[in-house]
């Protein structure tokens, strides 16, 4: 029952987190001097009743509060506006959002499988020439520009012919039956996933390394070296259990900055997803677009930050007794 | 403890190395107008796309002779509908150094490049000794901005407490949950277009601050919370001091060593913000070299297969985060020997 309040007190307390991020959005967003409408307007596929529709919406007449108040209404009721090209703002993140969601859900994913016991033999190994070869790879990982590291993969493909060349889908995918769909998307999705996995490995497991060091140096787990446990029970019952608790809020924090690496990845790949959408928008200056998807963005982030608070709940006692 | 560390830095073998590498690639910035044989907007548009100039150093005969090079002649195949590049073999150019205040040039109608061209003919070689010097320094530049800031805000949030830390904490709070590269390239976008490249650069300077003040604000909240109870502190508000002063002379400078860990543990961030944004065309502008914005190029297929050179940008940022890093690792274990995040 406690545990649950927590949580619900976990959850309203990201309400006023969102409307401030929305308040600072907005704000910046206006700071711009361009006309929100322009590329509305010239487009001739966009019918002059649209454009007045969006006038009257924005309330652009009127005062930056009230003009606030009126996207935040529309926002809560569902209603994204159009892009300047006339589609449905809301259409268009439920394309994009799975797609990122996909990546870093895959990525975060296979970067614990292999960071974490990496992490943790590079502990128990600590000083060996396994763990300072880590500690070099990991280095070297973690300067790696995103970006470059993308494009010199894309130089890999086009040379090998091995891996399609960005997107998600090959032309054809439309005919596909089911299974070939998914090796379709699967090979696609191997050089973006391994650039971002590259690059947060690297961080995950000088954490996971770190954090266990900690523990191996604690009291309790002397004592039950002292006591005669034999060395595995010691590292993966009494010391793993403290070591992966810290990890889970950096889950949250690796899942920002996730957000933020794939869109380059993603803008180097073509890949449709949320990172691309928002550069594409940013750069056409669709305000609409860029609006939503910087909500989208933070609210993707707080909920990541959020499942990573219940997670720790759910897996650490002491929190639980504290809430 | 500045004594210290550096000389902490050099028993250790990678950070030797890096300092090395740090101190190489900032002597060759600052000295560039001497060592790159062009100015940064020195651009001969025949010659777009030339490959790397072979310098030789055994003449046809098989003897030694002074180091010498030959242009590059541009021919379009019109079998395979493609541009090749073939060395003029007429004319010797006989590279000259230490004249007309370069390191080095050649003769009068000749040409080195020692990286090749990009697309407007101008040398590669050249432009990432130029570019260099925006790239290397706008991460620290952006730094001696942000810290301030954060401190500032982080000490105020964690002495006063209550009602102002709360409502100051939400509001760092929200600018972290937004994430940070799509804050980045929005602040970027809004950048009004037709300002001179000083102004630019500072505004993206600025952004660059904005957006890693607040997680640094949280850290040092943190810190003066606990520091703000010890009894020096008290000791001072019993004698008068001004708030602004205790926070300022008394609570801050206990945070001088995370300090100077988190700023060489950020600088290759930094860096790499620096370069990604200008990789996208919303960073340092052309006719600006910025090693990001040099990279550009390199988003074209044709360019990445046939034009390999115009990668060289992206190893210098390779190798520098990479340097920074090492530093920054060993600092943090000289002056916080407590982690063992390495």
């Amino acid at each position: 029952m406690e545990t649950i309040k927590y949580i619900i007190k976990r959850i309203l307390q990201t309400i006023p987190l969102l409307i401030i991020v929305s308040l600072i959005s907005f704000f910046i967003i206006r700071l711009s001097p361009v006309d929100p409408l322009a590329e509305l307007k010239l487009n001739p596929s966009v019918s002059p009743e649209t454009v007045e529709k969006e006038k009257a919406r924005l309330g652009l007449d009127k005062p930056i509060i009230v003009q606030y108040g009126k996207w935040a209404i529309s926002f809560i009721q569902g209603d994204l506006g159009v892009t300047s090209t006339g589609e449905k703002v809301s259409q268009k993140l439920a394309e994009r959002i799975p797609n990122t969601l996909l990546l870093t859900t895959l990525v975060i994913f296979l970067t614990w499988l292999v960071g974490v016991p990496l992490g943790i033999i590079s502990a128990v190994r600590w000083k060996t020439p396994f763990d300072r070869l880590m500690t070099v790879l990991t280095s070297i990982g973690m300067a790696i520009p995103s970006f470059f590291f993308a494009v010199l993969l894309l130089m890999f493909a086009v040379k090998t012919g091995w891996f399609p060349i960005g997107g998600l889908t090959s032309p054809n995918f439309g005919e596909m039956h089911f299974a070939a769909k998914i090796i379709d998307i699967s090979h696609h999705l191997i050089l973006p996933v391994f650039v971002l996995f590259t690059i947060s490995l690297a961080g995950l497991q000088r954490q996971m390394r770190a954090n266990m060091l900690d523990v191996l140096d604690s009291d309790y787990v002397k004592f039950a070296r002292a006591k005669g446990v034999s060395d595995n029970i010691v590292i993966y019952k009494h010391a793993l259990r403290n070591a992966v608790n810290p990890m889970i809020t950096l889950l949250g924090f690796e899942f920002a900055g996730l957000l933020s690496g794939a869109a380059l990845t993603e803008y180097v790949f073509q890949y449709p997803g949320l990172g691309r959408l928002i550069l594409e928008a940013v750069m056409k200056s669709d305000i609409n677009l860029v609006m939503a998807s910087l909500m989208m963005g933070a609210i993707m982030l707080v909920t990541g930050n959020l499942i990573a608070d219940i997670l720790l709940i759910v897996t650490d006692p002491r929190i639980r007794s504290r809430a | 403890m500045i004594k210290e560390v550096l000389k902490q830095l050099w028993k250790d073998k990678f950070a030797r190395i890096a300092l090395i590498v740090l101190g190489v690639i900032y002597f060759a910035l600052l000295t560039a107008d001497f060592i790159a044989p062009y100015s940064k907007d020195f651009s001969d548009r025949t010659m777009a796309y030339v490959p790397p100039s072979k310098v030789f150093t055994i003449d046809e005969n098989g003897k030694f002779s002074r180091p010498y090079t030959y242009n590059y002649i541009r021919e379009f195949d019109q079998d395979n509908l493609e541009i090749k590049y073939s060395l003029d073999r007429k004319t010797k150019h006989y590279i000259k150094f230490f004249k007309n205040g370069h390191l080095f040039s050649t003769d009068r109608g000749g040409r080195i490049f020692l990286l090749g061209t990009d697309i407007n003919g101008r040398d590669v070689f050249s432009r990432l000794l130029f570019g260099g010097r925006i790239s290397m320094t706008i991460g620290f530049l952006a730094l001696f901005v942000l810290f301030p800031i954060g401190l500032l805000y982080g000490g105020i949030s964690g002495y006063f407490g209550g009602k102002v830390d709360m409502i100051m904490m939400r509001f760092a709070e929200a600018i972290m949950s937004i994430p940070s590269f799509y804050l980045l390239i929005i602040l970027a976008s809004i950048l009004p277009s037709g300002m001179t490249s000083t102004q630019r650069f500072l505004l993206i300077v600025i952004i660059l601050a904005l957006i890693g003040w607040a997680g640094f604000a949280r850290v040092v909240r943190g810190m003066v919370l606990s520091i703000k109870n010890q009894e020096y502190v008290q000791s001072a508000q019993a004698i008068g001091a001004s708030k602004f002063r205790i926070i300022t002379k008394h609570i801050l400078p206990q945070t001088t060593s995370f300090v100077i860990v988190a700023m060489t543990l950020s600088v290759p961030s930094y860096i790499l913000s620096e370069s990604g944004l200008s990789f996208l065309g919303l960073g340092i502008q052309q006719p600006d070299a910025s090693w990001g914005n040099m990279l550009k190029e390199a988003q074209e297929f044709t360019n990445i297969l046939y034009r390999p050179w115009l990668l060289t940008p992206g190893f210098l940022i390779f190798v520098s985060v990479l340097a920074f890093n090492l530093i920054g690792d060993t600092i943090r274990d000289v002056l916080d020997p407590k982690s063992k995040v390495r």
